[in-house]
């Protein structure tokens, strides 16, 4: 963590922030605010480069051809790459996901290439579109209560030896292969196809983040009654649904 | 003045009888107007019906994210200045809810017709259309619309070549792209308080400048083209540079926005912007929006707010605090089932107002709440909210069912 504080960025708010997903943004920084911690917030449009000094980084969701600019953009400018190298924790969701991979099928149907910092591939489905509740166990590595959100995508991705999945879907599609996985993660890189917005459904995978970026074991509690209120009103209606 | 007037055909004429007939039996079973039934029997009976009832029409569409009901009715009062006219005032926006409508219209000389966004390119081929008025396109229901690039390029492939005179707003980079493929538009500057679906370009995908009112691609050049109307403040500038001044009951920017363009629509059929404008002036509701209701002995203004732009809108409008606010939320087939779009909805805005939410996703409002650090109170109904609430006139806020939950236990 820099000496400024806590160094939020949300990646191309122009092109990936179509989902709600700014919430991710929005609770990464009030839990860090309710913390005691200063937080610094930067906005880096799509014709910016992107710091390589952030402490978090979070790409969101986007449609099909913002998400060709923004790999292209992404690809061209190098910052999140050299960001990881730092150190700096990336979280990404649908779309910021599949950038992430090694390629994923563009809006124009050809192969795109994507960062890297994931060990995934992303292709379009043939099947139905995926959208409803999911719920899952998240990768018990992590040590973290249930996986609840919102899916909504196409998207198909097959996970490499290098990750491992952030989840197992109880009920929902999650990477969409069909083996139950959901999302990737590596290191300090992370993604899924959840939203709800993913962080504002799971503030422990929130606190997760600020305690890789503190480099912490734990955070002072703060008040989750209204987030556990959601949590279990989504649970048991994804339970209900299935 | 439309081609002349024929006599519907003999298929027609039974097409129009059984949909009356089909909705009369939905409206008996209690199964609201009957007006969606009747005109998807009436199509079965007669696809073409839609084209053959707007023959006899001066017709104008009016389509939009938001704003497309309350302009729809706005363009009929200004309309009427010139003749009767036959609308789907009621907001069934789709190809059977506007056969109904037409159905009932025989006598009309316009048909001034809302139409749902994904449904105009076909609208605008069957029904041969004077003019169409296009006011804003922003994200709605993105579990299950088109995205909201995607709508506007179908607009912009759908309206090319059409001969009708489009009523386009200059301010929303989509909506200038969806239109300048048509070779008759007229440009209001109506402004847009929502940019966030607008930061791309919509021809090259270059980042948009958008320096002060105007916006400009850095990568190809598309821009705002020169309006010739101009919402200026509380009046409308007509092309001759005549201010009028647009005095509603009805609230808020977007329906300042609304009038002007209604204004410029009104003034391609030739009714001057200081009749259509005066005319405006009746509108007190528009299905039961902007309505202040009492009940259990609290005045409460209803208010719809379906996507971001809508609730961005909404929030300019509303009493200053301490006026007290009810919000409501559903998710229900209508709202769209995802509720990540409260996210993108700035509620900081609302410090300093007393809040109760309500509704069936007022989990999801409460966490969202908490997050921008504003005060707040879960209420399980409407009359707990009612209670909860200090004194003041209450501005009830809710999205589309929730909407119609609201309208449904205060009687409106
Ligand atoms: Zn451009």
């Amino acid at each position: 963590m820099s000496t400024s504080g806590l160094r939020v960025v949300w990646v191309y708010p122009d092109l990936l922030s179509t989902y709600g997903d700014q919430g991710n943004v929005l609770v990464v920084e009030r839990r860090a605010r309710q913390r005691g911690l200063a937080v610094e917030r930067v906005d880096v449009r799509s014709d910016q480069p992107i710091p390589t000094s952030g402490d978090i980084y979070l790409v969101g969701g986007g449609e099909d051809r913002p998400q060709r600019l923004a790999a292209e953009r992404l690809r061209r400018d190098g910052g999140l790459l050299r960001a990881v190298d730092n150190g700096a924790i990336i979280f990404s969701v649908c779309a910021g996901y599949q950038i992430l991979g090694h390629e994923f099928v563009n809006d124009l149907g050809q192969r795109e290439p994507g960062l890297g910092l994931l060990d995934v591939v992303s292709v379009r489905g043939t099947g139905e579109r995926c959208v409803g509740d999911v719920l899952g166990d998240i990768d018990e590595a992590l040590r973290l209560p249930p996986l609840t959100g919102f899916e909504n995508h196409q998207g198909v991705t097959q996970l490499g030896p290098g990750v491992r999945p952030l989840a197992r879907v109880r009920l929902g599609k999650g990477n969409g292969t069909g083996d139950g996985t959901e999302g990737a993660w590596a290191g300090t890189v992370f993604g899924t196809y959840m939203h709800g917005p993913v962080l504002a459904r799971n503030p422990q995978i929130a606190d997760l983040l600020l305690k890789l970026t503190l480099d912490v074991n734990a955070l002072p509690p703060v008040d989750d009654r209204w987030y556990e209120a959601l949590r279990s009103e989504r649970i048991a209606a994804a339970t209900q649904a299935a | 003045m439309a081609e002349s007037a024929q006599p519907l055909s003999a298929r027609a004429r039974l097409a129009v009888t059984a949909g009356k007939a089909a909705a009369a039996v939905s409206r008996a079973a209690g199964r609201g107007s009957g007006s969606v039934i009747g005109g998807r029997v009436a199509l079965k009976v007669d696809p073409e019906l839609l084209s053959r009832l707007a023959g006899h029409l001066d017709v104008v569409l009016v389509s939009a994210t938001n704003g497309k009901t309350t302009t729809t009715r706005l363009i009929a009062e200004a309309l009427r200045a010139g003749g009767e006219v036959v609308s789907n005032a009621l907001g069934a926006n789709m190809p059977a809810g506007i056969t109904s409508a037409l159905s009932g219209g025989s006598e009309a000389r316009f048909g001034v017709i809302e139409v749902d966004e994904k449904y105009l390119a076909g609208v605008a081929r069957d029904v041969t259309p004077k003019a169409i008025a296009l006011l804003n396109l922003s994200r709605d229901q993105l579990d299950r619309a088109a995205e909201t690039r995607m709508l506007a390029e179908r607009w912009r492939e759908g309206l090319q070549g059409n001969k009708a005179t489009i009523i386009a707003n200059a301010d929303d980079p989509l909506v200038v792209w969806a239109a300048s493929s048509s070779p008759n538009v007229v440009w209001v500057a109506a402004g847009q308080e929502w940019k966030d679906d607008a930061w791309s370009c919509p021809s090259c995908g270059g980042v948009l400048h958008r320096p002060d009112d105007t916006w400009r691609c850095g990568e190809c050049g598309f821009g705002r083209p020169m309006p010739t109307w101009v919402l200026s403040g509380d009046t409308v500038i007509d092309p001759n540079g005549s201010a009028w001044p647009i005095r509603l009951q009805l609230p808020g920017r977007a329906n300042k926005a609304n009038a002007a363009t209604a204004a410029a629509t009104a003034a391609t059929f030739g009714i001057p912007p200081h009749i259509a404008l005066e005319r405006m002036q009746s509108v007190a509701a528009v299905a039961g929006r902007y309505d202040v209701v009492t009940h259990q002995g609290r005045d409460i203004r209803l208010l719809l707010a379906k996507n971001p732009a809508g609730w961005l809108e909404t929030f300019s409008l509303i009493d200053p605090p301490p006026t007290p606010v009810i919000l409501s939320v559903n998710a229900r087939g209508a709202d769209g089932t995802d509720t990540s779009w409260l996210w993108d909805v700035d509620y900081g805005r609302l410090a300093g107002h007393p809040i109760a939410v309500i509704g069936d996703r007022r989990l999801d409002l409460a966490v969202r709440l908490e997050v921008a650090g504003v005060d707040f109170r879960v209420c399980q109904s409407l009359p707990e909210a009612l209670q909860q609430l200090p004194p003041g006139r209450i501005e009830a806020i809710a999205n589309y069912t929730a909407f119609q939950d609201l309208r449904r236990t205060v009687g409106n």
